[in-house]
Formats: C-alpha cells, structure tokens, sequence
C-alpha cells in the first residue's frame, strides 16, 4: 500500500506546522507589549510613510514568473525520462533531444529579445 | 475501514472546503492561498489513490510555479480593494448557479446509475501511479503528444514577450 | 495493512520526526555560532566568547532574547498574512528534512528501522523541489504582507530570484537522476557504493558546481543575499519584523542551509556511503556500529558543506540584481540543461 510510505511525510509537515505555531504563540505571549503610535507606523528610513507600499510595479518579475513556469513544466517532463532513459534507448534520447531543442530555441527568443534583462 | 479509505475522505473534504474558500472569498490574497492549500490536499488525493508522481507534480507545478504568477499579479494589479469587486450583473450569477447544479446532478445520477463506488483501487494502480510507468508510457504511447507541449510551451514563450515588450501608445 | 504495523510505523515516525525536528532547531542555532565564529575567524576578531565556553551558549541566550522582544505588527500590514508568513518559512524548512537519509538502517526486535522519517520515499527529489517551492511563499507573503516598500521590493527580488534558480537546480538534478536511474534518494546513495572514486561527483562535476551555485541562491545565502542588502532594501522581507518572528526566518535560513548541505552530500558525495566499501569495517548490515559510522561519514560531509558556505559568505562579495539574474538563465540555465542532454548521450553511446 502507497499511502503509509506517505504518513511519514504528512506527520513531519504538521509537526513543522506546530513547531513554527508555538514560536509564534510564544513570542507574542512572552514578549513585553508597550504600543505607541510611531513604533507601529511603517518603517520607512525615519521618514514619514509615503502612500502605500503596494504599487504596481516593474514588468520584469511577470516574465521571470511566466518563463519558470514553462520550464518548470520541462524539468518535470524531464524526470520520468531521466528514470527510463536505459528503457527507452535510442528513441527516447531523440524524443527528448526534439523536445530540448525547441525550448531552448524559446530560450534563445527570449533572450534575444531582452525579455530576461535588467536594467 | 481501510485507512487509505479514510484518507481519501479526509482530503477530499479539505479539498472542496479550501476550494470553496478560495471562491467564497472577498480578500484576493487569501483566495489565492487557499487555492495553494487547495492543490496540496488535491496532491494528498493523488496521493491516497496510488498516483504518486500526479500528486508530486500537482504541487511542484500548480501550487509551486502557476500560483506564484497568480500572486505576483494580484500584488501587480493591488486588488485589496474588496469592492471593486461587487457583483454588478446578477443574471450571470443565476447562469452559474444553474450550470453548477446541473453539473453536480450529471455527476451524480452517473456515479449512481451504475456501481462505481467502491473502496477498492485496482491492483495494476499501484504500477501505473510511479514515475517508471509514466515516464515509459509517455515516451512510446504518448510521443506525439509529448513533442506537441514542447511547441505549445515554446508559443507560450513567445506570447508572454510580445505582450510584455508591447509598447503602449498614449 | 493491520492495526499493530500502523502503530509500530505511527511510533517509530513519531519518534524519529521528534528527534529531528529537536536536531534541527538545535543545528540551526549551531549554525549560528559557527557563522559568527568563522566570520571572526577570517577577520582576526574573537566572535561569542562570553556566554559558556567558547561562547557556545551564544546562540540559546539569543533565542530567550527574541521571545522576550516585543513583537511589533505594524498597523499598516495585513495582520494575520504579517503572521502566516515566519510560520510558512519554518514549516517547510522542517519538512523537507522528511526524506533526507542520515545512515542505512538499523534491524531493532526483528523491524527494520530505516535512519530517516521517509528516505526510501520513492518521488523523494520531487518532494525536495515541491517543498522548496512552497518556501516561496513565506518570503512573498511577508513582503507584501508588511505594506512596506522595502520589505516588499526585498519580498519580489527574493521569490524571483528563488524561482530562477530552482530551474537550474531542477535540471541539475536530472543529471544525477540519469546517472542512478531513481528519484529515491536511497536509491541515489545505493548507486555510488564503494570507494569515494564512485561519488556522482566524479561523473557529473558540471551539476554539482550548478547545483551548489543554485544552493546559494536558493538559500537567499551571500553572494546571492540581495533580498536583504542593507544599502538599498535596509533588512529586505524582514525588515517589518521582530521577536521571535524574524527569528523564524532566521531559523528558517539556517535551517535551509543545512538542508542545501545535506543534499549536495547526498546527491553528490555519497550520502552516507563511507569512503571507502564499508566491508572492510567488517561491520554487518543493519548493526547499530555501522550505522554509526555511516551517521559519522555523512555528518562529516555535511559539516564541510555548512563550513563552505559560511567561507564564501565572509569572502565574496554581493552580486549586482541584473549580474545574478543573467547567471541564472542566461548561463546557468542552458548549461545544465546541456549538461543533461550530453549525460544523456554518454549513458546511450557508451550503454553505461
């Protein structure tokens, strides 16, 4: 049965959960509680705030998102192929090389085109 | 009852109550969270129905890379504005509601009509759920297919600069 | 599966993840006064000296210190996301310690205790990079969370350039995954028994310099430590944070650190192989003195690898945004995935 090689996994997840939990009780509990109104006003360099912090902001870490996904999506193609290379032979190594191929042709496009500079 | 039973409902009920948060909720931000908890019990599903290399990935790629682009735009576009999103059109709502519910009758009454529910997996889903088994499915059965993504990812590139590099005129 | 395997399996897991989680929180604060000490090391001062010997205690005292700090949430922030944030950071930092292997396995009352909560985890590298992933969002939440123009340009800088540098990672690791044929990190160690000339870092030294280089940015680790450079973004995601709180993050790292060591002794280093065939201890399998020693081999190599990394922190200076990001995907990127395809073309020619 698959699932009990799973259990493990779900038991340390919660116990990292209760772990970072009881930090987080902890140190709201134990430390000292003095509010004044400057000591929870944004920190911005001594400076009074200016308007908000969530500002649209640079195009560039949308194409740094959009380009991880998709090759995000072949690195996770690429592992059932890696565990079964010796399987496949010669046909999965072309199957994968065609694969390759074209997205690092997209790659070269991208960067061709400066869609991954910053400047 | 069978543990991996027990799980399977145990999951399945995070799963529909992290999925109806995530549209239930007026706050961008937290449906977007909850949307990520909700792909992980999803990979728990997987998980308790033998699939294990589906499940892995359901969080590697949906939670881990697509929901980060769906974060990343919600802080672009600043939505934590909760009435900008008022319901203006209330017939569309009425729509949804209806197909909805006829989607949930035609899962149902198929589900019933015959004897699905069972609690047994099949034993040949303890193969096919490794990597080993997709991994040469993919690559014999599935090649078409699989050399079709390399494109449709490589399209997926180039849209994303056009549309990034377009030059908006004022 | 009965009733009585569940709970023999439900109190070895429990015990086992109880002893490592304590472990881990323990090596990070370790980490921390071996930081400071080095540092000091390479800079002729004398670093923690005053609370135990060798200033040891250090770290413990620092630890009281933040719980009793106050624990500001700014009112401008997004209270309970200010709070997820840390709590997501940790969590995950500790999950991943789920299926790292620490030695084989040790044969108690007739059950086989495998050193590890699931080593033998057959997606087990995927479990790594889906769990890395998910740390993402600890550092994007409390960017935006806090409502603060630094913490949120360090939030963003961060999450991309972790994002930028899993790929290469990723694709790192398929070299690895070519050369032992399975994602079971037991499995990976199982495939370089024997003398150390074995070790995949041997045949694929190209991934193992890409996978540490990648290590480095994932752990938002000096020379890639842009989200927190003070000139510019004061303390970066953390700068709205305080307490216990940022002492989380603080932990987090650390314990990210060790982690990123564990692995590149695992993936590259043998694990917990010895250097040598472990017949010649003329030890048998599954005794508690082999174990031992195969807990000793791997904690050794894992010490190096925390020392490697805090060395090129005090000694390399910081990468400029644009510099990093064209490493990761101009360079980094299309040489791993080449060095794929090449391994995959030796395997093939030369039917290894």
């Amino acid at each position: 049965m698959i699932i009990g090689e799973y259990i493990p996994l779900f038991i340390m997840v919660i116990l990292g959960f209760i772990v970072g939990a009881m930090f987080m009780v902890l140190s709201e509990v134990l430390g000292a509680r003095r509010k004044t109104f400057e000591k929870e006003t944004t920190y911005e360099s001594g400076m009074i705030p200016v308007g908000s912090a969530r500002e649209r902001f640079s195009i560039k870490f949308y194409m740094v998102a959009v380009s991880f996904i998709v090759f995000d999506i072949e690195v996770v193609f690429m592992y059932p192929w890696a565990v079964q290379l010796r399987e496949l032979g010669v046909q999965g190594l072309v199957a994968m090389s065609t694969f390759i191929v074209i997205l690092l042709a997209g790659l070269y496009y991208e960067i061709k085109k400066g869609g991954l500079k910053w400047d | 009852m069978d543990l991996q039973f027990i799980l399977f409902f145990v999951f399945g009920t995070l799963a529909i109550a992290s999925a109806s948060a995530t549209v239930l909720s007026k706050n961008p931000v937290v449906s977007a969270m909850a949307l990520v908890f909700h792909f992980c019990t999803l990979a728990c599903v997987y998980f308790t129905l033998n699939a294990q290399f589906v499940g892995a990935l359901q969080v590697l790629v949906y939670a881990g890379a697509i929901m980060i682009l769906v974060i990343f735009v919600i802080m672009l576009l600043n939505l934590g504005n909760e009435k900008a999103f008022a319901e203006k059109f209330n017939y569309r709502k009425g729509i949804a509601i209806m197909l909805g519910a006829s989607f949930i009758i035609m899962l149902a009454t198929s589900f019933l009509s015959k004897n699905y529910i069972t609690n047994q997996m099949p034993a040949s889903s303890l193969k096919n759920g490794t990597v080993e088994k997709i991994g040469l499915d993919l690559f014999t059965s599935y090649i078409y297919p699989f050399e079709a993504i390399a494109l449709l990812l490589c399209v997926a590139v180039v849209g994303a600069i056009i549309l990034a590099k377009k030059k908006i005129s004022h | 599966m009965n009733t009585a395997n569940i709970t023999w399996m439900l109190a070895e897991t429990g015990i086992k993840a109880f002893v490592i989680v304590n472990i881990i929180l323990v090596m990070a604060s370790a980490e921390v006064w071996l930081e400071r000490k080095v540092c000091a090391w390479i800079q002729k001062r004398n670093g923690p000296n005053r609370v135990g010997p060798f200033g040891l205690l250090q770290p413990f005292a620092d630890v009281v210190k933040l719980f009793m700090k106050e624990d500001i949430i700014p009112a401008a922030a997004s209270k309970n996301f200010h709070r997820l944030a840390p709590l997501l950071s940790l969590m995950m930092a500790v999950a991943v310690y789920a299926v790292i292997p620490y030695a084989n396995y040790v044969d108690v009352m007739g059950h086989r205790v495998y050193l590890g909560i699931a080593p033998n985890l057959n997606i087990g590298l995927l479990y790594i990079l889906a769990m890395t992933t998910l740390g993402v969002y600890g550092i994007t939440l409390a960017g935006w969370s806090s409502n603060n123009k630094y913490s949120l340009l360090g939030g963003l800088r961060s999450s991309a350039q972790m994002i930028s540098y899993e790929l290469s990672m990723g694709m790192a690791l398929i070299g690895v995954v070519l050369v032992s044929g399975t994602l079971c990190l037991n499995g990976v160690i199982d495939k370089q028994v024997g003398w150390f000339w074995h070790w995949n870092v041997f045949c694929q030294p190209i991934a193992f310099i890409i996978f540490t280089v990648a290590s480095f940015a994932e752990t938002n680790r000096a020379p890639f430590d842009l989200p927190e450079a003070e000139p510019e973004l004061v303390g970066g995601f953390n700068t709205e944070y305080s307490g216990m709180k940022f002492g989380m993050f603080f932990l987090a790292e650390y314990a990210n650190m060790a982690t990123a060591s564990c692995f590149i002794a695992i993936l590259f280093f043998g694990g917990w192989q010895l250097p040598f065939p472990q017949e010649m201890l003329g030890l048998k399998d599954g005794s508690v003195q082999l174990a031992l020693a195969q807990f000793s081999s791997f904690f050794i190599k894992m010490l190096l690898f925390i020392f490697f990394f805090i060395w090129v922190r005090w000694t390399v200076p910081r990468f400029r945004y644009d510099q990093l990001m064209s490493l990761g995907w101009k360079i980094l990127l299309p040489l791993s995935i080449l060095n794929a395809l090449f391994t995959a073309i030796a395997i093939i020619v030369f039917k290894l």
